[in-house]
């Protein structure tokens, strides 16, 4: 009895999620009248734009990945071994981006950093760059503290850190040596789905003005019928991969620990 | 050095190990705070700088009332109906004798639907849901039941409804999944053996044990309902009148006529956010007694 | 017809017999121990009897009613689990009155029924407060006023003792003995654990690999061990080569003892006799059928036992004296004797 509503719960929640990508994959395909074809997929790839866009979208998710690894592994790192009554603060900043809306975040942005402004980061393309990379590390912040929290928490930093002084090393060494290659599964599940978030992301980019991945799949949206679920359908395997590759990192690491 | 002299009795030292989260810190005051709090003064200026209530006083119009009230149902019903399936699902997974081998690809599908938001996931319920879509072209062609006919609209309420459970149920899976598991057997087995129907147990025991959990992921999914922008957008244009879309228009355009009543609509945005997670912490401290 | 029977219980899980045509009759306010190494299926006999495992067959009656297909929470049985058991989020008080409570039991019952219970453990001041707040033998307390509130017929204890540390299981063990007592509730309880077996119990089932291989009185098991597996599994032994030489005589080291009971093995057989440590004497007693020489290896001082292993006829065998004070324990390598009777041989026949 039991087992059967379990069942039931299961295949009418599945069937709810696959209709959807089935939705778009079929769309996606009957671009030409008549019979299936892959002429959506062909057109969307000689798009200069798509490719533009792309690229764009992915130097951006490196650039906030670095910014996210080198933000968030020391000050982890520095909170757990020397400032633990610093927790309840960082833990409460990194939780804001989940409460804040990222539109009125980048808002403030706009407001803030405007070409008449201290730090006129919206002035030039560059700056504006750097001021959408910033926002991403923002909105990835939550998902990279925790992550690497978690990880340099089955590691003892103390004792680490201890033998690598001892042995000379310093502070650079000692976090680029020893700390970031032993959170380094912890970093690179950060890194996964930070590039996730980023490569989908619409509400900044297109506040700020930049070409980047999303803003371009509103806009193909807007004008074209067959083309956007054959994007839906690319964003949600590069999703998919993202969170494949996390898995993978992840398991790997386990396994090389159960055989250490 | 200042160890050598401890008569001296205490003295200011400078806090050097703060000096440690100094990037950090910089980095949340220009990217986060600072922003936050350029919104928070701004709905409480004058173009000229002055102190006014004026615009805040101004929200209070037909259309923006209503988009508020729009969003925060919107926002409640996703979280409400995203709780409660992804409660389903992640019972039945852990406890409804399912096989083993389900549990992890779940798991691994929740991880990525959830991330699936925004603009594609407005694309793949066009192309299911939308008048020419999977699903609407089926049930009229098979059963002769026509969607449209019967009211339904991808692009109203109801329609926004479907659309963000996608990404909703999958956060309430990956998050609720951990505490079902942390139900220890003894507990159900103890109520039992006491006399307790299942019922009983999981009113008694099982629910208020799990409380917190459900609730902090409540606010999280209202949250994240509240500030989405690409979804809705992507689905129904800049018209449909919730509060991030009419934000959205405001900092493109000035729709409003008013740069801070930008300001002020967006301060109203934290307020309800920040609100919805003040009550859950409220909740779970109240709920909370018998943690440490 | 005895209070709780369970007759040819079997339980497989899969192709795994876990559990192998165990029979039990329990009288009415009986303390029965199920003892045995890990994995021999006695947690599995216990939550059948709960009604949480399915036996694959045979029944189990209880006063008279047949509650092999009744689900757990009709059986009436009160159970304690190793640890952990109490709800988290309620109070001591809540937790007792749990079992009233789903019964609709009226609340100023139930609340006098909590205080007596609370009385019974010696814990009338804690209602207020949480398990975390407890200690872990508090908490095993509180589970068993819990499990008892609801005057069950049967209790039953899986383990309650173990995840506690030693003074604490010892006092503990004597304080559910003692409720138990007063209650005159039958109990079964299942420990891995000799001594708690022994020391507690009215009858020791012993099992082993999914078979009772022993029910006895504690006396009985420990002298009169029904099988090898039971003779080397309660308490210490000392095995000789020894060989049949009559109905009712043997020889241990090529000296002639009489045996306390006949074997039934032909003459001239080998076989294994078994000595507990406490029927081998340090020097020659009166009225010993055996004594042989000994070099003493080992002295382990336990308080009120010494317990001295020498080498003696090419083995080492383990024996216990008593502490004395005027006579101190024996050094280490100095030669002696041993003394040892047949009538304390314990026969082990495979
Ligand atoms: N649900 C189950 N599914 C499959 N095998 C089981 C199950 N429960 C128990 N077993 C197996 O049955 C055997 C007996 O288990 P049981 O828990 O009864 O042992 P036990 O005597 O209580 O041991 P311990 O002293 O370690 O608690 C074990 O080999 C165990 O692996
Ligand atoms: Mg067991």
């Amino acid at each position: 009895m039991m087992r059967l509503v379990a069942w039931g719960t299961l295949v009418l929640g599945c069937l709810y999620f696959l209709l959807p990508l089935l939705g778009m994959t079929e769309f996606s395909l009957k671009m030409r009248r008549g019979e299936y074809s892959l002429d959506a997929y062909r057109v969307v790839f000689a798009d200069p734009r798509f490719w533009e866009t792309f690229g764009y979208s992915l130097a951006l998710s490196a650039a906030t990945i670095v910014v996210g690894v080198v933000l968030v592994v020391p000050t982890a790192y520095w909170v757990r071994l020397r400032l633990p009554q610093a927790r309840p603060f960082v833990e409460f900043v990194t939780l804001l981006p989940l409460v804040i809306p990222a539109i009125v975040i980048v808002f403030g942005y706009i407001r803030l950093y405007n070409t008449s402004s201290f730090l006129p980061l919206t002035g030039s393309a560059f700056g504006t760059d750097i001021l959408l990379t910033m926002g991403y590390a923002t909105l990835a912040l939550p998902y990279m503290y925790r992550s690497v929290d978690t990880g340099l928490r089955t590691i003892d930093v103390g004792v680490l850190t201890e033998a690598a002084q001892s042995l000379g090393a310093g502070w650079f060494t000692i976090l680029a040596r020893i700390i970031l290659p032993n959170v380094m599964v912890a970093v690179l599940s950060g890194a996964f789905l930070t590039l996730a978030i980023v490569m989908g992301e619409f509400t900044m980019a297109a506040l700020l003005n930049r070409p980047a991945f999303g803003p371009y799949m509103q806009l193909l949206g807007a004008n074209r019928a067959y083309e956007p679920p054959a994007l839906a359908v690319i964003a949600f395997a590069i999703t998919w991969g993202c969170m494949g590759l996390m898995q993978l990192v992840t398991r790997f690491a386990k396994h090389e620990r159960a055989k250490a | 050095m200042a160890d050598d002299r401890p008569a001296q009795g205490p003295r200011f030292r400078w806090p050097v190990e703060w000096l440690g989260i100094l990037p950090f810190a910089v980095f949340a005051v220009l990217f986060l705070i600072l922003p936050t709090m350029k919104i928070v003064v701004g709905a409480f200026q004058t173009p000229e700088g002055g102190f006014t209530f004026q615009n805040i006083i101004e929200l209070n119009t037909d259309s923006i009332r209503s988009a508020y009230w729009t969003s925060i149902k919107l926002s409640f019903v996703t979280a409400l109906l995203g709780c409660a399936v992804g409660f389903a699902m992640a019972a039945a997974v852990v406890f409804g004798g399912l096989p083993k081998g389900i549990r992890s690809p779940l798991l691994t599908f929740s991880g990525v639907a959830s991330n699936f938001a925004g603009v594609p996931l407005a694309f793949a319920f066009i192309a299911t849901l939308g008048p020419v879509g999977l699903v609407t072209v089926w049930l009229r062609t098979e059963f002769g039941i026509n969607l449209r006919a019967m009211g339904f609209n991808l692009l109203s309420f109801w329609g926004l409804v479907i659309t963000y459970l996608f990404f909703q149920i999958p956060l309430m899976i990956l998050i609720i999944t951990p505490a079902l598991d942390g139900l220890k057997r003894e507990w159900r087995e103890a109520a039992a053996v006491l006399g307790a129907t299942g019922v009983q147990y999981w009113r008694m025991v099982a629910l208020p044990i799990l409380f917190p959990s459900i609730l902090g992921t409540f606010a999280l999914l209202f949250a994240n309902a509240f500030g989405a922008v690409a979804t809705a957008f992507a689905l129904t244009g800049p018209q449909l009148n919730i509060v991030p879309i009419k934000l959205f228009a405001q900092i493109r355009g000035d729709v409003l006529g008013n740069p801070n009543l930008g300001y002020a609509l967006a301060f109203g945005m934290i307020v309800i956010t920040a609100a919805a997670n003040f009550l859950y912490i409220w909740l779970r401290v109240r709920s909370e007694r018998w943690l440490k | 017809m005895s209070f709780l029977n369970l007759s040819h219980l079997e339980k497989s899980f899969g192709a795994n017999r876990v559990v192998k045509d165990f029979n039990l009759a329990v009288e009415k306010g009986e303390f029965i121990s199920l003892l045995g190494p890990s994995g021999c299926g006695k947690t599995t006999v216990l939550r059948m009897v709960a009604g949480f495992e399915v036996p694959t067959s045979g029944g189990i009656v209880i006063d008279g009613q047949d509650v092999t297909g009744l689900k757990a929470n009709q059986r009436n049985i009160g159970m304690m689990f190793q640890a952990y058991a109490l709800f988290p989020n309620l109070t001591v008080a809540e937790n007792v009155a749990f079992g009233l409570k789903v019964k609709g039991v009226a609340k100023d019952r139930r609340d006098a029924r909590v205080a007596e219970m609370l009385r019974l453990i010696g814990l009338p001041e804690m209602g207020g407060r949480y398990p975390f707040q407890l200690s872990g033998g508090q908490q095993q307390r509180v589970a068993l006023a819990r499990a008892l509130a609801p005057s069950p017929r049967v209790l039953l204890l899986d383990e309650p003792l173990s995840a506690l540390d030693a003074k604490v299981r010892v006092s503990l063990r004597n304080e559910i003995r003692e409720i138990q007592r007063e209650l005159g509730i039958t109990t079964i309880f299942v420990t891995h654990d000799q001594e708690e077996a022994l020391s507690m119990s009215d009858r020791v089932v012993v099992m082993n690999g999914g078979i009772a291989e022993q029910v006895g009185a504690p006396f009985e098991v420990y002298n009169r061990p029904a099988t090898r597996f039971v003779a080397t599994f309660v308490g210490t032994l000392n095995i000789f080569d020894g060989k049949v030489t009559g109905p009712e005589t043997a020889e241990v080291a090529g000296v002639p003892v009489r045996l306390a009971e006949p074997v039934a093995v032909a003459q001239g057989a080998r076989l294994s006799l078994a000595l507990r440590p406490e029927a081998v004497h340090l020097g020659r007693k009166e009225g010993a059928e055996v004594v042989l020489p000994a070099v003493i290896q080992g002295v382990e001082f336990l308080g009120s036992i010494i317990r001295v292993r020498a080498e003696v006829a090419g083995s080492v065998v383990a024996l216990d004296t008593f502490n004395r004070s005027d006579a101190p324990p024996p050094a280490i390598g100095t030669q002696a004797e041993v003394s040892l009777s047949g009538r304390d041989l314990i026969v082990l026949q495979d």
